[in-house]
């Protein structure tokens, strides 16, 4: 099942997994309100309103319930609170739920039948669940479902977030959260890790958490917040509601860049240190979607004074005070698996002969976990250890509300060619590129009376573009749809709003409540 | 060793015993011949193979001799059973994989085939020539003037619709490249329809269904739908046609550009593994550098995550580098 997630356009070879267990007989299930490329190739799409996952996935759970179809038997011996669970879903009926979500009912009681009388169900999804206002509810109200039915800690079942950028679960790994310390120990309440990282580095670790993205915005804004070193991001473009972003940005005491490009933010700062590309000019790992983690390898020298990260940290320390050896990458890591114990199985051998290691790995004989959470399945209470806890969580529609004046939905995603902000992906020739476009319904665009190409302007509560039209099937009256490849040409994040959850810092990228209207005649054609 | 949550995810898989050139080998049961001869050590030419495709027995290149068969069979294709008798090099398979090679050679340029091909050729000492002109070499003036060959409109050959045939030298599938995108190029004088494009664009990898076999006889060519250019078809530019294409048929642009300009230079290429920097999937990128410019990029056909095939950023997705 894939759940917000476009995975043909933004996981294309993830997808060629997917394509091969089709072809072996495996059934697909696409949740998205796109009908996407993905959907294409799926045995049942549920075309859902933007931000109505918890109700669908509230009225599969009873669906599954009412039919006897839950796993009792993991219920019981693995899991807790479902009691409480059972009674927050109760209430979403079949009818209930087409009426929430816009998806027929048969549909939604043949997905909840399909998924639970599965032998192995993998659930998967992407940033249709998390960029929301209330994402870790999105994610939670996935996990319980599959707790109902069992289909998690086994070979062939799971859940399974497709991480979006090459080494973003690297860098969680690595400890670039806001609460936690390389190998996700936690800063504020494991004194065992922050003792042992004090011991390595001679420095007291306070314990006492940073700030997530969206926290660091705010703090800007208090004044809280005054010197900022950015490596390797473009919030300038990146961020939901980039007016805002950019004037924080833009007026800092200190804002320092250390990237590749000359980005917008970069435009920004008071000083630009010039990197090298990690996975062309580097040595080093990352981390996969699977938890492999994998070596990167230098393959070019990097242009003019452009400079490894690791040489740009230890100068930088070097001219606050600090005299840090210069460190091979090597080093660093094997500092890293010397405190990190998940990773402590992993040497750079160790990954070059088996073509990386999936953590959890402690020690050098230890093959790497193909899967997570098994202990769930284990017959002796003590090895299950903690049961996992069911979350009743509740409905909670987009942030931004669908007006008589602002009465369309815009969602933003990916293209097969491009890639976020389009700094990577501008720069190839590649024949599939379109630019920005505001794609409309082919009934939307009868009723506006707008054509293909047409330039048209886009208006949300925070901000107004002017994009050409490209008609899609795929979309349903009411939808239309942007990506943000293409900043320097639409800026569809003055469109978007930076409504965030708390917990995750995510801002609800994916639903923006917008009007369209259509230029005179002129300003259409020019 | 702590184990908890592994499991093998193969099952048990039986052992079988056969012989290939009088030498027991044991591999395992479901396998191929092409398998057991690797594991006995025994080189064996293949064109239209490739592991991480379905074997498709178009070139026959492969073939050999199975006791009790009354053809040559397959290698690449043919399951291994217990108690098989095969034999790989008596006169009878050498004749057969020459003759292979040779009318291949005849009619399409193999000037740019894996460096593999060339060695199989000699090896059997093929000699595409004495079929008429080396398909490799440039046809003689006389000849392309004369031309039905070079003028011969491929793309829209009918059935039956044939010029009668010029017999003193071998029929060539010679014509122009199609150069009509800016990211690879397709030069159908060098291809020997092993029919690996199609699969890689179908069902064994991508699912885009971009192109197919057109045509019949010795019309059959690759083709998009209604020939249109690539950027009119369903292409999606993940270059994996270019991965498996074993004649140089399917390149790069910059390959194709630099071989023309005379600067192409393999001796002068480092190939470095690392991984894609785009989404998480985290493929294996093999980059081929030359003079500090990426000039190929392929992926291992035994890499877990890719199994050899990558998506159009991570094929052609790497410009921005070294932008100054």
């Amino acid at each position: 099942m894939l759940w917000g997630s476009n995975a043909r356009a933004a996981h294309p070879i993830f997808f060629h997994h997917v394509l091969k267990a089709i072809r072996k007989g495996a059934k697909l299930a696409v949740v998205d309100p796109r009908q996407t490329a993905s959907a294409q190739f799926a045995d049942l799409w549920l075309g859902l309103n933007v931000g109505s996952d918890i109700a669908l996935s509230h009225t599969v759970a009873r669906e599954i319930i009412v039919s006897g179809l839950a796993n009792q038997a993991f219920i019981e011996n693995s899991t807790s609170g479902f009691e409480a669970y059972r009674d927050c879903v109760m209430e979403w009926t079949l009818d209930r739920g087409e009426t929430v979500t816009g998806i027929p009912a048969a549909s939604i009681r043949e997905l909840a039948h399909t998924y639970a009388r599965a032998d192995r169900a993998i659930l998967c999804w992407t940033l249709g669940i998390t960029e929301h206002h209330n994402a870790v509810d999105n994610v939670v109200a996935l996990i319980n479902l599959a707790l109902l039915t069992g289909h998690v800690g086994r070979y062939g079942s799971g859940l399974n977030p497709l991480r979006g950028q090459n080494n973003v679960q690297g860098g969680g790994d690595m400890g670039a959260i806001p609460n936690k310390l390389p190998g996700f120990q936690d800063i504020e309440t494991d004194a065992l890790a922050r003792a042992r990282f004090e011991a390595a580095w001679g420095v007291p670790i306070v314990p006492k958490a940073g700030w997530h993205l969206t926290q660091m915005f705010d703090a800007m804004e208090h004044g809280t917040l005054r010197a900022l070193y950015v490596i390797g991001e473009n919030p300038a473009s990146s961020e939901a509601d980039v007016t805002r972003a950019q004037h924080l940005l833009g007026s800092r005491d200190t804002l320092i860049v250390q990237d590749i490009f000359m980005t917008r933010t970069a435009e920004l700062a008071h000083v630009v240190f010039p990197a090298s590309v990690s996975a062309f000019e580097t040595e080093g790992t990352v981390t996969n979607s699977e938890r492999r983690v994998q070596r990167v390898r230098k393959a070019l020298d990097p242009p003019g004074n452009a400079r490894d990260d690791i040489w740009i940290i230890t100068e930088l320390a070097k001219r606050l005070g600090a005299a840090w050896p210069l460190a091979t990458a090597e080093m660093a890591w094997d500092e890293l698996r010397s405190l990190s114990p998940m990773h402590r199985g992993m040497s750079y051998a160790r990954i070059e002969a088996l073509g990386g290691l999936q953590w959890p790995c402690p020690d050098e004989t230890h093959p790497g976990e193909k899967f997570l959470h098994a202990r769930l399945w284990e017959k002796d209470p003590e090895k299950r250890g903690r049961l996992a806890p069911f979350s009743p969580v509740v409905d909670d529609p987009p942030v931004d509300k669908i007006s008589d004046e602002f009465p369309l939905r815009l969602t933003t995603g990916r293209k097969l060619d491009s890639y976020n902000t389009g700094v990577q992906t501008r720069a190839f020739a590649s024949p599939l590129r379109e630019g920005e476009a505001i794609e409309i319904s082919p009934a939307e665009a009868r009723s506006l009376g707008v054509r293909d190409d047409e330039r048209v302007r886009v208006i949300s509560r925070r901000g107004q573009v002017v994009a050409k039209v490209r008609i899609d099937p795929g979309l349903r009256s009411g939808l239309v749809f942007m990506t943000f490849h293409f900043p320097e040409e639409v800026e569809t994040n003055l469109l978007t709003i930076d409504a965030t959850d708390p917990r995750s810092g995510t801002a609800e990228f994916k639903a923006a409540a917008v009007r369209i209207e259509r230029l005179d005649a002129q300003a259409a054609v020019s | 060793m702590s184990t908890q949550g592994y499991v093998s995810v193969d099952a048990p898989v039986r052992m079988i015993t056969m012989d290939v050139d009088g030498r027991p080998v044991k591999v395992r049961e479901g396998t191929t011949i092409l398998e057991a001869c690797k594991t006995a050590e025994i080189d064996t030419p293949t064109l239209c193979y490739a592991s991480n495709l379905t074997p498709v027995n178009a070139c026959r290149v492969c073939v050999v001799e199975l006791e009790g068969a009354r053809v040559l069979v397959p290698a690449c294709a043919r399951k291994a059973e217990a108690g098989m008798k095969v034999k790989t090099d008596t006169e009878r398979v050498r004749h057969s994989r020459r003759l292979v090679l040779e009318f291949l050679g005849s009619s399409v340029d193999l000037s740019t085939a894996s460096k593999s091909t060339h060695e199989w050729i000699a090896t059997y000492e093929a000699n595409p020539a004495r079929f008429g002109a080396d398909a490799s070499m440039p046809p003689p003036p006389a000849a392309s003037a004369a031309g039905e060959t070079a003028s011969h409109d491929r793309d829209h050959a009918e059935p039956g619709h044939h010029a009668s045939p010029d017999v003193s030298s071998a029929a060539t599938v010679a014509q122009a490249p199609k150069l009509d995108n800016d990211l690879y190029m397709r030069d159908y004088s060098k291809c020997i329809l092993c029919y690996k494009c199609v699969e890689a664009c179908g069902d064994d990898a991508q699912n885009t269904f971009a192109i197919g076999v057109a045509g019949r006889g010795f019309d059959a060519r690759i083709s998009t739908e209604f020939v249109v250019p690539l950027t009119d078809s369903a292409c999606v530019y993940c270059g994996n046609c270019i991965g498996v294409c074993p004649t140089g048929a399917l390149m790069f642009n910059t390959e194709y550009r630099m071989r023309k300009d005379g600067t192409w230079d393999e001796s002068k290429q480092k190939v470095t593994s690392t991984i894609c920097p785009y989404c998480g999937v985290g493929c294996d990128l093999e980059l081929h550098v030359q003079a500090n410019e990426i000039v190929k990029v392929t992926s291992p056909a035994d890499n877990s995550v890719t199994s050899g095939h990558l998506c159009i950023k991570g094929r052609f997705g790497f410009s921005f580098v070294g932008n100054k």
